[in-house]
């Protein structure tokens, strides 16, 4: 292996840098930050199938879910921004769309709690309506691009070879392009709807994922159970997909939650650009047509912007806490 | 010969990659709605048909696509990136115009982020159970939550606003500052917000995982000789630990570096900041195709040259990897890790 190769080979799985016999670094795969789709490949986490497992491990995982306060803060979170979301019409019924009041009406007035926008509009309601089109457009591409990261990491790592040196050029293709920047230019090149911009999100996420299935599915596959699955006369289809990607899905569970928090704020940040739909309300799109505004009318950038920390945050809490959880060896801490 | 081998290859594979995403661009023309001549001729406001039919066969529409592919990648090569009718400029003018501002805005925030991340990272792996470590632990999920241009908006209420110490957009003063030295300081004036806003995020990521990796060396055995040497607790941290923990934080600076500059786009337009990120956005309000489509090739340079920049860090800070052998004849021997 040339110099050159060794350090391209390092700089892929870097989160444990020397000692193979050393506890992985704590927690890698929630450190990526919001605006990290490149970030390294977290070392994958011991599975637990390396330890000796308790009776019930599905009981003992929610056990120690809830015994994490912080996993517990970001799920009541989730369930009440979700809560807010889908039942909000309901409690709070009043029309995103339409004037409601005087443009910049201050928060906490008598008609709008949270004040209006520059035409008027409720910024409640609209947080209430944005958060579908934001969280649903969160979802849906998250579970695009992971689904995108499985299928090429799995391929790359179960036959190796030259399958896995030309999916790795193309992913190592799509990570020298800035993501927010490639899912920028997509969205301007095909109009911006909810649909183009979840596919845009969807095709530029994907690599992180990819990486983290390849090292996963590349270890279990030099696994006895699997040698005996082949020697069993098992196909390739069957061993990727029921032998091995079990195993590893561990990891990409919480790969997965923290996806949907890093396509929030993908879809925050076009929509802020005024690369959303104009016509579908979004907690980006608010904070966009009111940044003018800023200065003037604080609470029209700052109220949408909590909604959108806060989703964040309840995710990345509760992804740590299954990380945790579903990580023995890392709950010693 | 044989010892630029491993450079030559990485250089083909580097020109290999730009040329995937020269071949990505003109797919994107090709894909777009309407030709870049129907383009050109829209936001001139109309032409005539010999005109058009002239600017047709000077971007060689009439060829067939492989030709046409042919001549792109040839006009890229030569550095013609097209002209920017609304900027009624050379597309690569522009862009070299708006470089220095995005570099100076990245590279400033980049050294905010390791440098505070780092720092935090080191003080509360000393004290795990401390004060400071939670506090650290809570920033760190904050800023990785936090909308990066919302995080903008807010410190611009705060400190351009509530407390205005701070300019709220742009980057320089329109009136003009005394001389060279009072220039520079009002260039930094202007860039304290926007390179603060834009390292939250990294500072957040990068003290974590300094954190992580300086609790992890911090129990190799090759510290706990070190300490059983009587070796003062600085010298242990700062001379001996340091090094492998800044490994990790290295790595995922390099691997950052596309996020780094895809983040300035937001930045740049919250403060108004003359960067590329800032012509990205113009460029998108008005369907200026070759702008945006320039501006993803040069990002795509950018993260390239940053990636073999963190390689070269890398092989300084780690001795096993790449040249170790022959510096370790030169050099005297330091103090490395365990399994060196």
């Amino acid at each position: 292996m040339s110099p050159a190769e060794a350090t391209r080979r390092s700089s892929v799985a870097p989160a444990v840098p020397a000692r193979p016999d050393a506890p992985a670094p704590e927690r890698p795969e929630a450190a990526p930050p919001a605006e990290a789709r490149a970030a390294p490949p977290a070392a994958p986490p011991e599975a637990p199938a390396d330890t000796p497992r308790p009776s019930n491990p599905a009981k003992e995982f929610v056990q120690v879910f809830l015994r994490n306060g912080t996993a517990v803060i970001g799920f009541v979170l989730l369930v009440l921004i979700a809560v807010m979301t889908f039942a909000g019409p309901a409690i709070y019924p009043v029309d995103p769309y339409t004037m409601v009041d005087l443009p910049f009406a201050e928060p906490f007035g008598p008609y709008a709690p949270l004040g209006t926008d520059y035409l008027g509009r409720d910024i409640l309601a609209g947080i209430i309506e944005g958060g579908r089109a934001t969280l649903t457009v969160g979802v849906t591409a998250a579970v695009l691009s992971v689904v995108i990261g499985i299928l090429v990491g799995a391929l790359a790592g179960y036959f190796g070879g030259w399958m896995d040196r030309s999916l790795m050029k193309v992913t190592e293709f799509f990570q020298i392009l800035p993501a927010l920047m490639l899912a920028m230019v997509l969205v301007t090149i095909f109009t911006a709807s909810l649909t183009t911009i979840t596919l845009a999100i969807g095709i530029v996420a994907w690599p992180q994922v990819a990486r983290l299935a390849r090292a996963e599915v590349m270890r279990i596959r030099k696994m006895d159970y699997v040698a005996a699955a082949t020697t069993a006369g098992a196909r390739d289809a069957y061993l990727i997909f029921r032998v091995i990607l079990p195993g590893a899905m561990p990891p990409l569970v919480v790969a997965a939650g923290l996806a949907v928090g890093t396509a929030i704020l993908f879809e925050a940040g076009l929509s802020f650009l005024g690369l959303g739909d104009p016509n579908t309300m979004s907690w980006g799109l608010i904070i966009g047509q009111n940044r003018n505004y800023l200065l003037d009318a604080w609470w029209t950038v700052t109220f949408p912007g909590l909604a959108i920390f806060l989703t964040v945050l309840g995710i990345s809490l509760v992804g740590d806490g299954i990380n945790d959880a579903l990580n023995p060896k890392l709950r010693r801490r | 010969m044989s010892r630029y081998l491993p450079a030559l290859s990485r250089l083909a594979q580097a020109l290999g990659l730009l040329l995937a995403v020269i071949v990505l661009n003109f797919l994107l023309i090709q894909l777009a709605p309407g030709d870049p001549v129907d383009v050109i001729v829209g936001e001139m406001g109309g032409a005539s048909e010999e005109v058009i039919a002239l600017m047709r066969a000077d971007y060689g529409l009439d060829k067939p696509v492989l030709t046409q592919l042919a001549i792109y990648v040839g006009k890229v090569a030569t550095g013609d990136f097209g002209y920017s009718y609304y900027f009624n400029q050379p597309v690569l003018t522009l862009i070299l115009q708006r470089l220095p501002a995005t570099i100076l805005l990245v590279l400033s925030a980049l050294s905010i982020a390791v440098l505070a991340g780092t720092l935090l990272g080191i003080f509360s792996a000393r004290r795990p159970k401390g004060l400071l470590s939670h506090a650290v632990t809570i920033f760190s999920l904050a800023g990785y939550s936090a909308p990066v241009f919302w995080t903008g908006l807010m410190l611009l209420i705060l400190f351009a606003n509530v407390w205005p110490i701070f300019p709220v957009s742009g980057m320089t003063n329109i009136r003009g500052s005394g001389g060279p030295v009072g220039a520079v300081l009002d260039v930094a004036h202007h860039l304290v917000l926007p390179a603060v806003t834009l390292a939250t995020i990294y500072i957040a990521s990068y003290s974590r995982l300094a954190r992580a990796s300086m609790l992890e060396v911090l129990g190799a055995d090759y510290i706990r000789t070190a300490r059983a040497k009587g070796l003062s607790e600085r010298r242990v941290v700062y001379g001996h630990a340091l090094r492998n923990a800044l490994i990790p934080v290295v790595t995922m600076v390099g691997l950052q570096f596309g996020q780094l500059f895809a983040g300035a786009v937001l930045v740049e337009t919250v403060f108004n900041w003359p960067g590329l990120g800032r012509l990205a956005y113009e460029s998108i309000l008005r369907r200026d195709y070759p702008t945006l489509l320039a501006i993803l090739f040069f990002s795509a340079v950018l993260v390239m040259v940053a990636n073999e920049l963190t390689d070269l860090a890398y092989r300084k800070i780690d001795p096993r990897i790449g040249g170790a052998s022959r510096r370790r004849r030169r050099a005297k021997p330091q103090p490395k890790g365990a399994s060196a």
